[in-house]
Parts: structure tokens; C-alpha cells; sequence
């Protein structure tokens, strides 16, 4: 559980820190008036709920990372040698982020035909880049049984639940193509699921190799 | 003492802007497609509730096996364990944690952090949807073929999808599985919705430190939960993998029925990993939102300040982050290194230790208090002894060698049905018995109540006490029939007045429901703020609240929730709204 263990420390860290300076040590029994504490900046409810919800994707991930680390004995694992297609399917992916990158910025200056073609750009790119996965996860599934084949079952499943988090993705990205505003979100989010997936994959094209060798030399 | 309004300046803003929620129109997005926090409260504890009493049978027809083996032809051995199965996983996931979260949550965190509703109303309706849907997918596993899944409420492979176990090979264990991933999805779209309203939607004057101790515990909760719960969306997820496509995620190689199975490789542990990293915060998930809310019972009813309010706050911190650190004391027997034996043996032991000063704090706040033994003062009360016992032989299961003997006997069943089962359920007929008068303007029938609570309290003791006693003869838990084994007659005997009892506590529970809807309809008027409380969901101009809670304009919250008994003031206590200054400098 190493993985997801870094991943909640590193939150609960967070969590301290903020908290800290949210005035948990004033005494409210000694207090009173309107508000002994000026309120922060006003953040938008929706960029906090994005955020949140980023830090449960978060943990989702680093908790397929760990079981795919935990699972990596010295059995019947085998480093799962990925199909170049899986490495190409990046290009789209980066470019997603990048479309929606630009499209934010458009928004942001009021350039609506500008901020409309980077969306449309972003939503072909990344149908682009689920189009490539489908295709991987049919080589992998068509190469003999996955219950020998424990790379390309974990490449199956963290690429799966990845996939659904796009393609939620693109509903809002639709609703957000519909109003003036939401590009800035749409664009955290992509950036977001993109680096995910960059480390997913380096994961699982052989680094966690590197991390269940770490975590034995440590146990024993 | 700090009088912050002193000297003229201009108020601060209010953290967010105050706009309408979206308005209720007619009967339908009222009651059934509601985006009002309040009704999908009621909505989700209608819900769990009704689940609840599922699982409550289920416990009636476990007992009457239990204590009359061979009695009852319909309970196969195969029924136990389904039964077991889904009466664990019910209480503790469908019934716990969604009336904690949805239901207290969606109706106390905006009302009493001061919003109109909850940030994002939309998905908060779709939250309750899916919940919705995952308890019908669930319900639905009775009534397929084979019947629902029997691999017990840890659904531990590789049993757990192998003939021998029932629905494990048909659609039971599918169902459960299903149902708990929408479960999940749908608690995701609440715990957003619980976590930003606290962040963003507070209004003006209402700092963190100055939120009741329910909103610190409902929050708390719902960020250990939205970290843990995934944990149990990825074993769920794996595991249906394993059984639908084949993979050897948790599957060893093994052979069934003499038959080779094409599995090869998997580790069942690595299940057990992931799903107590979600167990054991889901222990917390259900006792925080508990803690803080038994925390304002007391203080309300005991007419008297929290004591230690800075303290009850970090403790509620600090025991949701070690939370994370303690989950492998449920895998004590699962042939782990020593070293982590005690590594886990020494967390779970510190984290009793702020467990215990909210222990502490609640019995100062109760010292000389004015304590009024209404419904939910009982109730409360009820709550602190019931986790004292309950902690305390969580202490003897904590550590290994102790833990390692009395593994899977009914000693843990003992436990673990008075800290998380019993415990909780108290605080949430004390919390029911509180705020019914603010949901539904009537205040619950007093005489039926007090039935309920003593015939509850009392029948739980007599049932679990004993419980304890059979486990340390080395009764297992999960046999349905022990009668032929090496138990004395008179351990037979107590088993036959556990069932009993436990036949007359349920007895109880419909008396509550009864009661529940009888008042709900023709009990007494209640009178505005009945208890006298200082939090602000009690101060909305109308009760019950109306649509958006606050009328024309949010209120501006000038003081802590607890200024009960306050020198100079002319009641015994002062409102969050009152902007009178302490020591009765300006009371009017």
C-alpha cells in the first residue's frame, strides 16, 4: 500500500497545513462579533468541487498503483511489454490538454470563436485518444487468457476506469461548449487526467517493477 | 476576552454570493426529483431506514438459527450465510453510513453553517438517484436465482466467487458488487456536495471554529470517506474483472471440485488490503458524524458549554488522519510480518488515545451540568457508555496476541455490534428525537420514546454482554449450527436468550417506526427552538425551514454554538445569531 499511502500523507499534509491557518487554535468560546477571521479570496464552489474531486481521482489511481505493486510477487508477474500504439496514444492526449489550454485562455479574453474551435479540437482529440485505447485494449485482449497475463489485466482495468473519467469528461466539456464559461475547469481536469495517465503508464510499462523491488529490499 | 466588533468598520463580504437555490415548483421537484438538501435528506434517511429494517429481519431470522438450531426448516446453512452477509453489509454501508452522510448531512450542513442549500443542488439530487438505485440492485439479489451472496459482508476471495459459496458462481455476488460501485458513485456526488458547502458556503461570521461539532464530524467523515471509499470501488472493480473477464486479480491457482481452474497467480490478500484500508475509516466514517453529534446532544440538553471545544475539534482531525495508518489490525491472522503486527498494534492503540479525551470531555461537559434526561440527553448518554464498552474491548482486539485467539469468534461480533452497531444507532435515534421537531414541526411522542429507548438499551446489553461470554468459550462466528460441537449445554442456553432478547429489541425498532410516522401526523405542535439550542439551524424564521431556510437574507452569525449559561444574559443561552457581547456588557 505504499503508493496510496504516499498519496493520503501527502493529502492529510495539505489538509494540516490549511487547516493551520484557518485559525484552529483561536478560543470561539472568547470571541464574539461578526467574524473574527476577514474571509479569504472568494473561490468559485465549482473550482473547489473540481479540485476535490481531482484528490478522490487521485486516490482511486494511487490505489490501483498500489495493488498493482502489491500484486507484482516474484510469481507469475511478467513486465508487460506495451504496444507502441499505447505510447502514440500520448500525442492526442497531450494535444487534448493543450487544445483546452487554449481555449481557457480564450475565454479569459473573450475570444469566443477562438474558445469554440479549441474545445471542438480537444473533444476530437480526445475521442482520438479513446479510440487508440480501445484499440490497445483489443490487442491485449485478443493475445490468449488474462489470467496469465497480469500486466495487461492491470493496463485493462486502470485504462478502463481512465477512459470512463475522459469520457465523463466530454459530457461536461459539452455542457461547457453550451455556456460562456467552464473551459478553465475543463482544462484542469484534462491536464490532470493527463499526468495521471503518464504515470499510470510508466507504472505499468515497468517502474512499479522498481518500487516492489524498493518495498522488499525495505521489508526484508 | 476579544469583542471583535468593536470600533466602528464596514462587515466583511460573505464568502459566497447569496443566490436563490433553484426554486421547487410542484409536487414532483419537491418531493420526488428534489434538489432541496432537506427532502433528499429525508428521502435518503427514508431510504436507509426502510433497507435498515431489511437488515433488521435479517437479524431476526440470524438469532432464531442461532438460538434454535434445527427449529426453523427455511434456514439452510446456505440462508445463513446470506443472510449474515447481507445484513452486515447493509447496516454498516446502507444504513450507517447514508443516514450519517446523506441524511444528517444533507439536512444539518447547510442549515447549520448557514447556506441556503447545498453548493451544487443538481448533483445532490443525483446523488440520492444512484444511492437509490444501488439499494434496489441490491434488494433485487433476493429475488434471483441462487439468491443473494453468502461470501459474508468482507466478501473475501477467492470464496467469495466459487461455488461453494452461495450466489458466488450465479448473480448474487455480481449484484452486490454492482450495487456497492453505484453506491459509491453516488456517495462521491454527496461527499462533493458536504465537503464544498463547509468550504465555500459558510455565511458571514461563521468561521471553522465556530461551526457545532456535528458539521466538524459530518465533514471530517465525508473527507476520510471520499479517500477510503475508492479503496473498496477498486476491490469491487477487481474483483467483478475476476469474475467476469477472467483475470487473476485476487484468484490463486486452485482447484474446485476436483476441476483445475483457469485462475493463476492472484492474492487474496491484496483484497483483504484494499478493502479493510476501506473498512476500518468506514469505522470512523460512522463514528465521527456520531461523536459530533452526541457532542451538541450534550451540551444542548446538559444546558452547558462543550468542554474542550478546540480539543474536540483536533481530536475529530487527528482521529480521521490515523484512521488511515491502523487497518491492518483486522488482518492480524492473515500470516503478516511480526514487525507489522506491532506496527499496527501500536497505531490502533494511539488513536484510543483522542478517542478517549472526547470520552473525557463529554463526561466534563455533563459535570454539574443542567441535565435534562429528555429523549436525546438518554440517548446520548446511552451512546458514551455503550463506546466505553465497546472501546474498551477494542483495546483487547487491538493488540495481536490477544487479537489472535479470539479471532473470528463471537467475541468480535460482540464488539463490533456495540462500538459501531449499537453505539451509532443510539446517536442517531438521539439525533432523530432532536431535530424531528425542526424537519417536520412536531416533537416525537415522549411515552413511546422513552419504551423505545429503555427496552433499546437495556435489550442491546442483554444481548451483547452475553455475546462476549460465548466468544471467549470459542464459539466462531459464522457457523450456523454449533449445537453438535465441543459447546456446553449452557452456552446453548445463553445463546437461545441472546436470540430472545433480540427478538424483543426489534420489537422496539417497529415501535420507533410507529412512532415516527404517528407523530409525524398527529403528534404535538412543537414550539419554535423547543430545546432551547444556540445553533443556528434552530434559528430560520420559519419551522420547519422553508425553501432556501433563511427568508429574505442569510444570517450573520456573531458567536460560537455553545454560549449556554452565559453571566448577565436574560436566558440561559445566546444564540449564534444574538450579537450581544459576553459578560452582559450590552445585552439587552
Amino acid at each position: 500500500m505504499t503508493v496510496v499511502l504516499g498519496f493520503i500523507a501527502a493529502m492529510i499534509a495539505a489538509g494540516l497545513w490549511w487547516l493551520s491557518r484557518q485559525g484552529i487554535f483561536e478560543k470561539p468560546w472568547l470571541e464574539t462579533g461578526e467574524s473574527p477571521r476577514a474571509p479569504g479570496p472568494a473561490a468559485a464552489p465549482s473550482g473547489v468541487g473540481l479540485g476535490t474531486f481531482l484528490v478522490v481521482v487521485g486516490g482511486l489511481f494511487a490505489l490501483m498503483g498500489s495493488a498493482l505493486v502489491m500484486r507484482m510477487g516474484p510469481g507469475d508477474w511478467m513486465a508487460l511489454r506495451l504496444p507502441g500504439l499505447a505510447w502514440g496514444a500520448l500525442a492526442p492526449l497531450a494535444l487534448a490538454s493543450a487544445a483546452l489550454e487554449i481555449a481557457a485562455r480564450a475565454e479569459r479574453r473573450g475570444e469566443a470563436r477562438l474558445r469554440g474551435a479549441a474545445l471542438g479540437l480537444g473533444a476530437l482529440a480526445t475521442a482520438a485518444f479513446l479510440a487508440a485505447q480501445l484499440s490497445v485494449w483489443r490487442d491485449l485482449a485478443a493475445t490468449g487468457p488474462l489470467a496469465e497475463r497480469l500486466g495487461a489485466s492491470f493496463f485493462l482495468l486502470i485504462g478502463g476506469l481512465h477512459a470512463l473519467h475522459l469520457a465523463g469528461g466530454l459530457v461536461a466539456l459539452a455542457r461547457a461548449a453550451l455556456r460562456p464559461a467552464g473551459a478553465r475547469l475543463c482544462a484542469l481536469y484534462w491536464h490532470a487526467l493527463g499526468a495521471l495517465w503518464l504515470v499510470m503508464l510508466a507504472l505499468l510499462g515497468g517502474a512499479a517493477a522498481g518500487i516492489a523491488a524498493f518495498c522488499r529490499a525495505v521489508l526484508t | 476576552m476579544v469583542n471583535i466588533d468593536e470600533g466602528a468598520h464596514a462587515p466583511p463580504p460573505a464568502e459566497v454570493e447569496d443566490l436563490p437555490p433553484p426554486h421547487a415548483t410542484g409536487w414532483w421537484s419537491r418531493w420526488v426529483f428534489s434538489q432541496d438538501a432537506k427532502y433528499i435528506a429525508i428521502q435518503y434517511a427514508g431510504t436507509a431506514l426502510a433497507i435498515g429494517f431489511v437488515a433488521l429481519v435479517l437479524s431476526w431470522l440470524i438469532r432464531m438459527q442461532l438460538g434454535f438450531p434445527g427449529v426453523f426448516d427455511f434456514i439452510s446453512a446456505e440462508a445463513y450465510y446470506q443472510f449474515i452477509t447481507m445484513h452486515g453489509m447493509i447496516m454498516v454501508v446502507y444504513l450507517l453510513t447514508a443516514v450519517f452522510l446523506g441524511g444528517f448531512g444533507n439536512y444539518l450542513i447547510p442549515l447549520m453553517v448557514g447556506a441556503r442549500d447545498m453548493v451544487f443542488p443538481f448533483v445532490n439530487m443525483l446523488s440520492f438517484w444512484v444511492y437509490l438505485l444501488a439499494v434496489l440492485v441490491l434488494a433485487a439479489s433476493f429475488f434471483v436465482p441462487g439468491g443473494p451472496t453468502g461470501a459474508g459482508w468482507t466478501l473475501y476471495p477467492p470464496q467469495a466467487i466459487l461455488s461453494g459459496t452461495p450466489g458466488g458462481t450465479s448473480w448474487g455476488i455480481l449484484l452486490m458488487l454492482v450495487s456497492l460501485i453505484l453506491f459509491i458513485i453516488g456517495f462521491t456526488m454527496g461527499g462533493l456536495n458536504y465537503a464544498v458547502t463547509v468550504l465555500q458556503a459558510r455565511t458571514r461570521g461563521m468561521t471553522l471554529m465556530r461551526m457545532p461539532l456535528t458539521v466538524w464530524g459530518i465533514f471530517t467523515a465525508t473527507v476520510m470517506a471520499l479517500l477510503a471509499f475508492p479503496a473498496l470501488f477498486v476491490a469491487c472493480v477487481m474483483m467483478l474483472f475476476d469474475r467476469l473477464l477472467g483475470t487473476s486479480f485476487f484468484m490463486p491457482t486452485l482447484v474446485e471440485m476436483g476441476e483445475q481452474l483457469s485462475y493463476g497467480g492472484g492474492s487474496p490478500i491484496v483484497f483483504q488490503h484494499l478493502f479493510w484500508f476501506f473498512g476500518h475509516p468506514e469505522v470512523y466514517i460512522v463514528a465521527l458524524p456520531a461523536f459530533g453529534i452526541v457532542s451538541d446532544l450534550i451540551a444542548v440538553h446538559a444546558r452547558k458549554a462543550i468542554f474542550g471545544y478546540r480539543m474536540m475539534v483536533w481530536a475529530i482531525v487527528i482521529i480521521g488522519a490515523l484512521s488511515f495508518i491502523v487497518w491492518a489490525h483486522h488482518m492480524y491472522v492473515s500470516g503478516m510480518h511480526p514487525w507489522f503486527g506491532f506496527f499496527f498494534a501500536t497505531t490502533t492503540l494511539i488513536i484510543a488515545v483522542p478517542t478517549a479525551i472526547k470520552v473525557y470531555n463529554w463526561v466534563l461537559t455533563l459535570w454539574r451540568g443542567d441535565i435534562h434526561l429528555s429523549l436525546p440527553m438518554l440517548f446520548a448518554l446511552g451512546f458514551v457508555v455503550t463506546f466505553v464498552n465497546g472501546g474498551l474491548t477494542g483495546l483487547f482486539l487491538g493488540n495481536v496476541v490477544v487479537d489472535v485467539p479470539l479471532s473470528d469468534t463471537m467475541f468480535v461480533v460482540a464488539h463490533f455490534h456495540m462500538v459501531m452497531g449499537v453505539a451509532p444507532i443510539l446517536v442517531i435515534y438521539g439525533a432523530i428525537y432532536h431535530w424531528f421537531p425542526l424537519a417536520s414541526g412536531r416533537m416525537l411522542n415522549e411515552t413511546m420514546g422513552r419504551i423505545h429507548f429503555w427496552v433499546t438499551f437495556l435489550g442491546a446489553y442483554l444481548i451483547f454482554f452475553p455475546m462476549h461470554y460465548v466468544g471467549l468459550t470459542g464459539v466462531p462466528r459464522r457457523y450456523p449450527d454449533i449445537s453438535a460441537s465441543f459447546v456446553p449445554d449452557s452456552v446453548m442456553t445463553l445463546n437461545a436468550f441472546i436470540s430472545a432478547m433480540a427478538l424483543i429489541v426489534g420489537a422496539a425498532q417497529v415501535l420507533f417506526l410507529f412512532n415516527l410516522f404517528w407523530s409525524a401526523l398527529r403528534g404535538e405542535r412543537a414550539q419554535p427552538n423547543p430545546w432551547r439550542a444556540a445553533s443556528l439551524e434552530w434559528q430560520t424564521p420559519d419551522m420547519p425551514p422553508h425553501h432556501g431556510n433563511w427568508g429574505a437574507a442569510l444570517p450573520v452569525v456573531h458567536r460560537w454554538a455553545y454560549d449556554y449559561g452565559v453571566p448577565g444574559a436574560g436566558a440561559d443561552y445566546l444564540a449564534q445569531t444574538d450579537p450581544s457581547r459576553r459578560h452582559g456588557e450590552d445585552i439587552a
